[in-house]
């Protein structure tokens, strides 16, 4: 702590004396490599890996064999699609807890459609208004739950509580609390069942989106802004940007990105999965925080996300082939998400002394 | 310098806070190319003033003039379009990010406007030319603003004002949180703005710096303008005088503010000089120095 002051004070107190370059660009490399081994995302990875080596050990040849990791990317793709857009709302200080209760909603709304409108054997056409009215239910409903936070200064836990209910009371009226098992087969084969080039589309759909809202979150004016409101909202209102309307901007993503995966659920599972998500919120929030995401705003990143959100999935696949009972697993993401955000308040406070 | 029209004029602010009456009819003067400070006691409203004045609040009634032209400042952007920039008290900064995106926040530079995708290089650049400028070497513009030291910050909140500014840089208590050398280098940094041509506000309780820096002085006491000085003819005794309310000489009977105010508002041209002059006056209502 004294010695960063001490450093940090003599650089200001010099203006005079530029230092030599070469010295300065070795500097620059050391600052680099430093800053990559202290990243959160590196301390994501070891974890997994090390995850990845303690079930390898305990079942060797067992696990992790071509047909698991493809299973894994599978079943994980939902949840990656919902944690990128939750990676935006925690960045901005937020949290939504009603991602897998959107999905189902998205998911009940365009299957409600595609049964009215040719079943099974709706065409291309059909199938893809279809997909659209579940991106804009869950979009429209994030942006709802936006609007509370922003507008109306409801604090996001209970904004997206309430808009939780409201999507589970939703899904049980709009389908009777039956699932819809009725989705068109040429949904299922492609997009559900199917593969580009050997590789399920569902992989393929969550890893382009990943790579595209990766790319929005690290480049563009939208994703700095995510950042600077997460960090400070009052210093992003004085430098004249619109908060209120990227708070909605984002809830309205993860809406977006809820909708989204329940079109992908859907066509996996060729059914609405009514009750199927209570837990999607555990698992997608640990999976964020696991990624160095803080909870606090301002910190966080889409690499972080993606490799946080193999870990519960990791965690699941790895219990069943060692024979524990699976549902250890949400035990096991319960207590990694309380350490997680434990660790991240111990580094603030860290940081904050320093 | 101070007998040329008035480049920012506040007019009888009024901004009430719950109970609280934070500015009470309050009137500002700042003059081209001058360093002004605005000094009162804690909560006489200087800060309020000063977030009115950037856009930063809306006050509930009073008017502002800018080169004598009347302007509503309903956001900061309002504010920033007439080339006025603001260093916080709080600093007002991000500190996630680095030194440079503060630098540029809210007026990021593109690599391709379409997509609105930044161009991270050019602003880096543009980022250390400015504190290069402001003799400010931050090791690492790169680093986020949380890892810098307290002065470093304030480098960052005045190097972002500085770069944009145009016509006027308020300062709420830039040098509060310094140490010796960084507060001498505060200060130069006001000295060089000033010599750009730009008008510097800034708000202080540190009398010393105020003389030492200032071409005037204007106190607030509870929510109004209390006295003016030119920093040349005073002395302590007399700010501390009028920001205790030991001596008064100006505003406090409500001589002009109320009635003058409105009328003479309207007519852009002519209104500015005549609550002008009393400026000047202002300066010799007290040969008790
Ligand atoms: N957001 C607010 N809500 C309620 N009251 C406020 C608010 N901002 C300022 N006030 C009140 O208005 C008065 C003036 O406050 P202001 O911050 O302008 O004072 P100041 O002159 O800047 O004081 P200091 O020297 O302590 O910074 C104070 O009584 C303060 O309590
Ligand atoms: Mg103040």
């Amino acid at each position: 702590m004294t010695d960063t002051n001490a450093t940090a004070d003599a650089g200001t107190a010099g203006p005079g004396h530029p230092e030599p370059p070469a010295e300065r660009a070795s500097f620059d490399v050391v600052r680099l490599l430093k800053r990559t081994f202290t990243t959160n995302e590196s301390w994501t990875f070891i974890v997994l890996i090390v995850l990845m080596a303690v079930f390898t050990g305990l079942a060797p040849g067992k696990f992790l064999t071509t047909s698991d990791l493809s299973l894994i990317s599978q079943t994980t793709a939902p949840f990656l699609v919902m944690a990128i857009g939750e990676t935006f709302v925690i960045l901005t200080a937020g949290i939504d807890l009603s991602v897998g209760f959107v999905l189902v909603l998205s998911g009940v709304v365009a299957g409600e459609y595609y049964v009215h409108n040719g079943g099974a054997n709706a065409g291309i056409g059909t199938i893809w208004v279809g997909v659209l009215i579940g991106l804009v239910t869950g979009a429209a409903y994030g942006a709802l739950q936006g609007f509370m936070v922003a507008k109306l200064k409801i604090p996001p836990l209970i904004a997206t509580l309430a808009g939780l209910g409201g999507a589970e009371g939703l899904s049980y009226l709009i389908t009777g609390g039956h699932d819809v098992a009725t989705v068109p087969n040429k949904l299922a084969s492609s997009i559900g069942q199917g593969s580009l080039g050997g590789v399920q589309w569902l992989i393929v759909i969550s890893f382009l989106v990943t790579l595209l809202f990766g790319l929005i979150l690290a480049f563009t004016r939208f994703g700095r802004y995510t950042y600077a409101i997460g960090s400070n909202p009052e210093a992003a209102r004085r430098v004249g940007i619109k908060v209120d309307r990227y708070l909605i901007g984002v809830y309205a993503l993860s809406g977006l990105m809820a909708g989204l995966a329940g079109i992908m659920n859907l066509a996996y599972y060729s059914t609405t999965t009514i009750s199927g998500h209570p837990l999607d919120n555990l698992v997608v929030i640990t999976a964020v925080v696991l990624g160095g995401a803080s909870l606090f705003g301002g910190r966080g990143s889409i690499l972080g996300t993606f490799i946080g959100v193999f870990i519960p999935e990791m965690l699941a696949a790895g219990l069943i082939i060692i024979g524990v009972n699976q549902y250890w697993q949400y035990i096991l993401t319960g207590v990694v998400l309380a350490a997680a955000v434990y660790l991240d308040q111990f580094r603030r406070r860290l940081r904050e002394r320093a | 310098m101070a007998e040329a029209e008035p480049l920012l004029e506040a007019r009888n602010l009024v901004k009430r806070y719950g109970q609280v009456l934070a500015l009470d009819g309050a009137n500002f003067t700042a003059y081209p190319g001058e360093v002004v400070a605005l000094i009162g006691d804690n909560g006489a409203g200087k800060s309020t003033l000063v977030k009115t004045l950037s856009g930063a609040i809306r006050p509930d009634s009073g008017q502002i003039f800018v080169d004598g032209k009347a302007v509503s400042l309903s956001s900061p952007l309002d504010a920033r379009r007439h080339g006025i920039e603001t260093v916080y008290q709080d600093l007002a900064l991000a500190p996630d990010l680095d030194a440079a995106a503060n630098l540029h926040l809210g007026r990021e530079i593109y690599r391709v406007r379409a997509l609105q995708i930044l161009n991270k290089t050019e602003m880096r650049r543009r980022a250390v030319a400015a504190f290069k400028d402001l003799g400010v070497n931050l090791p690492d513009v790169g680093a986020p603003v949380a890892s810098l030291s307290g002065g470093q910050r304030q480098s960052v909140a005045v190097a972002r004002a500085v770069a944009y500014a145009s016509k006027i840089i308020f300062m709420d208590e830039p040098t509060a949180a310094l140490g010796v050398v960084q507060r001498e280098r505060v200060l130069d940094n006001i000295r060089r703005v000033r010599d750009r041509g730009i008008t510097v506000v800034l708000i202080s309780h540190n009398m010393p710096e105020v003389l030492a820096v200032s071409d005037r002085v204007e106190v607030l006491r509870m929510g109004r303008r209390v006295a003016r000085f030119r920093t040349a003819d005073t002395n302590v005794e007399q700010l501390v005088g009028a920001m205790t309310g030991a001596l008064t000489t100006e505003d406090e009977p409500g001589p002009g503010s109320p009635g003058s105010g409105s009328p003479g508002s309207d007519s852009p041209g002519p209104g500015s000089p005549g609550s002008a002059s009393p400026g000047s006056a202002s300066t010799d209502g007290r040969g008790a120095a």
